[in-house]
C-alpha cells in the first residue's frame, strides 16, 4: 500500500465535521496496523480552522484553500483538487463518509481515477490488506470485501459511529496546498443558502436517537420526543408515516427513504417496526420501544419493549430521567 | 424537455428474502423485483416537469434479460420508453463498470436531465450518479428536494437539502440530478396506463451496441469482491416490561443506567 488519505468535510462554520475526526481515527488505526503512511485533506474556502483540528488526529493534514467552493457546489470542485494532490502509485486507500457529500464525492473521485468503491463500511480492519465490513439487505447479513489484487486507488465510503474519534497522541503538521490546474468539470453555482427555521440536531452522527412515529399522533406528541431527546442529549428521529404527515422534517427521517443511522441508544415511541423503518435502525447498539402492541414487530428486534402509553410512559420517563 | 431516469430492478424489500448466491453475488431469482424505491421519486418528478414543459421520459436500465417486466411498472407510470442495457457480460459488475456502461449509454441518448435515485436498496451505494455525471462532463446536482428547469434559458435549479437546511443550485442543461424522496410521493399506474405499457418501446442494448471493450465491464473487471459473509448475531429476546407508566419509565431508567447509556 502506497498511501491512506482521509477525506474531511466541513461544517457550515469552517469547523471539522465529526465524519472527518472518525476518519482520521479509522485511517491512523489501519497505518499503524499496515506500517503506512496516513495523510488528511481538507478542501474548503477557507480549510484553517478544521485542518488544525484534523491534525490532532493525524500526523499530516494538506489544507486546500480552494475559493471556488464558497459560492458553488462542494464535492465536485473537492474531489477534482483530491485526484489532483494524491499520487496513485501503488495501492492506494481513500477514506470518505457515506453520508450526502462524503459519496459525491467519492462517486466523482471513482469516475476521476477510473477506480472501484466499497460502500457503507461498518468496520475496517487490516488483515494483510484492508477488509471491509457491510450491513447488507438491511442488516440481515454482514459481508467482508476488499479489493482486488492490482487494484491502484481504493475507496471506501465510511459509515458515522463506526469508530469513535479519538485524537493522536501528539498532533501533526498542516501543509498548505495551492489549488493547481483548471477546474475542468462544468461548475455548479450556489444562488443561495437558507438555513432552516429550527435546524434539529443531525441524527447520522446522533448517539443517541429518541424516534416518533404514527403513534406520536401529531407535531404537538413530537414536543414530547423532543423533550426526551433534549434530556437525554440526543437527536429526534421519525419514521416515514410521521413525516409524510408534516409532523417532522424530512431531514430527521430514519429508513430505507431516509437516513440510516446507528447509534448508541435507539428509543422508539410508537413506532410498529415495519421493515423500511427497520433497515435504518436496526443496527443500533440498544434499541428500547414503547408501543401499545405487544405483538408489533419491533418486538422482535428490540432489547427492551414497553407495553403501554408512549404519552403516559415518557411523561414518567422525563420526571424520572436526571436532569 | 428529454428527462432519462435511472431506474434499477432491485429484490422487493418488503418481501425480506434477499440472499447472497453461493458466488457472493445477489441471488436475484430469491425474490420479487421491483423498481428501486427511490428511483420512482425521480420518474415521478420526471413525468411532472414533461407534463408541465412537455417532452419526453426514457427509462434507462442496466439489468437482467428478464428487467423488461419490471420496467413495464415505470412505463406504465407514464414513461415514453425504456432502454434496456442487458449483457451476460455485465454478470457480476462493480460499480465503477456499472457507471462506465450507463455514461456509454446515455452518450447514444438526446436528453436535458437524467435523474437518479439517492441510493438503491440493494446495494445502498449512491455513487453511481456522481461518477457518471463526471464520466460525461456534466454538471452534478444532488439531495434534490426540487427540480426546476428553465428550458428557455437553458438551466435548472435543484434545492438541494444540506444539514443546516437547504442551498439552491444551479447549473447548464444538460444535467444529472439526484434526488429525494421529498420530490413528491410516485403515482400508481392507472388501468389507462397499464394497457399503454404494453406497446411501448423497450430498446435492448449489449456491450458490443455500446462499444465497451468486455474485458473492462462486469466480472472481468470487478475492482472488489466478498471474501466472506456471515449472519448479525441475534439480539437476545426483548426484555418485555408490563406495568404503570411509573414503573415502565423506572424500568427503561435502570435499563439505560445497567447500559451505562445516561
Amino acid at each position: 500500500m502506497a498511501g491512506i488519505w482521509v477525506v474531511a468535510e466541513t461544517n457550515a462554520d469552517g469547523s471539522l465535521a465529526r465524519i472527518g475526526a472518525e476518519l482520521a481515527t479509522l485511517g491512523r488505526t489501519l497505518g499503524e496496523a499496515a506500517s503506512i503512511e496516513v495523510t488528511g485533506i481538507v478542501v474548503a474556502a477557507d480549510p484553517s480552522a478544521a485542518a488544525k483540528d484534523l491534525a490532532t488526529y493525524l500526523p499530516r493534514v494538506l489544507a486546500v484553500a480552494e475559493p471556488t467552493v464558497a459560492d458553488h457546489a462542494w464535492s465536485q470542485i473537492a474531489a477534482q483538487r483530491i485526484a489532483g494532490i494524491v499520487p496513485v502509485d501503488g495501492p492506494t486507500l481513500i477514506l470518505t463518509g457515506a453520508g450526502p457529500d462524503g459519496r459525491d464525492v467519492a462517486g466523482t473521485l471513482m469516475a476521476l481515477l477510473g477506480c472501484g468503491a466499497l460502500v457503507n463500511a461498518t468496520a475496517v480492519s487490516w488483515d494483510g490488506g484492508e477488509a471491509v465490513e457491510m450491513n447488507v439487505f438491511g442488516g440481515k447479513l454482514i459481508t467482508t470485501s476488499a479489493f482486488v489484487a492490482g487494484a491502484e486507488a481504493r475507496i471506501i465510503t465510511v459509515r458515522p459511529n463506526v469508530v469513535t474519534a479519538e485524537p493522536a497522541a501528539s498532533a501533526g503538521k498542516v501543509e498548505s496546498v495551492a489549488p493547481e490546474g483548471e477546474l475542468t468539470l462544468p461548475k455548479v453555482r450556489v444562488v443561495d443558502r437558507v438555513e432552516a427555521a429550527s435546524a434539529a440536531a443531525p441524527i447520522e452522527e446522533a448517539r443517541i436517537i429518541v424516534a416518533g412515529g404514527r403513534g406520536v399522533g401529531g407535531e404537538a406528541g413530537f414536543d414530547l420526543v423532543r423533550q426526551i431527546a433534549d434530556r437525554l442529549g440526543g437527536a429526534v428521529g421519525a419514521t416515514r408515516a410521521a413525516v409524510d404527515s408534516g409532523w417532522i422534517p424530512y431531514a430527521q427521517q430514519i429508513g430505507q427513504t431516509g437516513k440510516i443511522v446507528r447509534p448508541r441508544l435507539y428509543l422508539a415511541l410508537g413506532i410498529s417496526g415495519a421493515i423500511q423503518h427497520k433497515v435504518g435502525m436496526q443496527t443500533a447498539e440498544t434499541i428500547i420501544a414503547v408501543n401499545r402492541d405487544p405483538d408489533a414487530p419491533i418486538a422482535d428486534f428490540a432489547d427492551m419493549l414497553v407495553i403501554g402509553d408512549l404519552f403516559e410512559v415518557g411523561k414518567a420517563l422525563l420526571e424520572q430521567l436526571p436532569s | 424537455m428529454r428527462i432519462v431516469v435511472l431506474t434499477k430492478p432491485v429484490p422487493d424489500p418488503a418481501a425480506a428474502a434477499e440472499r447472497l448466491g453461493p458466488d457472493n453475488r445477489l441471488d436475484r431469482a430469491a425474490s420479487p423485483a421491483v423498481i428501486n424505491g427511490n428511483d420512482e421519486y425521480l420518474l415521478e418528478a420526471a413525468l411532472k416537469l414533461v407534463e408541465a414543459h412537455g417532452g419526453e421520459v426514457t427509462l434507462l436500465t442496466m439489468a437482467p434479460a428478464n428487467a423488461p417486466e419490471t420496467m413495464r411498472k415505470g412505463l406504465a407510470m407514464g414513461a415514453h420508453r425504456g432502454v434496456h442495457v442487458t449483457d451476460p457480460g455485465l454478470v457480476g459488475s462493480d460499480l465503477w463498470s456499472t457507471a462506465r456502461t450507463l455514461a456509454a449509454a446515455l452518450r447514444e441518448l438526446e436528453f436535458d436531465l437524467v435523474f437518479a435515485g439517492f441510493d438503491t436498496s440493494d446495494g445502498v451505494g449512491g455513487l453511481v450518479g456522481a461518477a457518471v455525471a463526471t464520466l460525461l462532463g456534466l454538471p452534478y446536482l444532488s439531495s434534490a428536494a426540487k427540480i426546476e428547469p428553465d428550458p428557455d434559458g437553458g438551466t435548472v435549479r435543484v434545492r438541494r437539502i444540506s444539514a443546516s437546511g437547504f442551498d439552491v443550485l444551479e447549473a447548464p442543461m444538460p444535467a444529472v440530478i439526484v434526488g429525494t424522496q421529498l420530490l413528491g410521493e410516485p403515482r400508481y399506474p392507472s388501468l389507462k396506463g397499464i394497457m399503454g405499457a404494453r406497446s411501448k418501446e423497450i430498446v435492448t442494448r449489449s456491450v458490443a451496441d455500446l462499444g465497451l471493450d468486455p474485458a473492462t465491464v462486469g466480472a472481468a473487471a470487478t475492482t472488489t469482491e466478498v471474501l466472506r459473509k456471515r449472519t448479525p448475531p441475534p439480539r437476545g429476546e426483548a426484555r418485555v416490561v408490563r406495568g404503570t407508566a411509573e414503573e415502565s419509565a423506572k424500568a427503561i431508567v435502570a435499563f439505560l443506567a445497567e447500559r451505562r447509556l445516561v
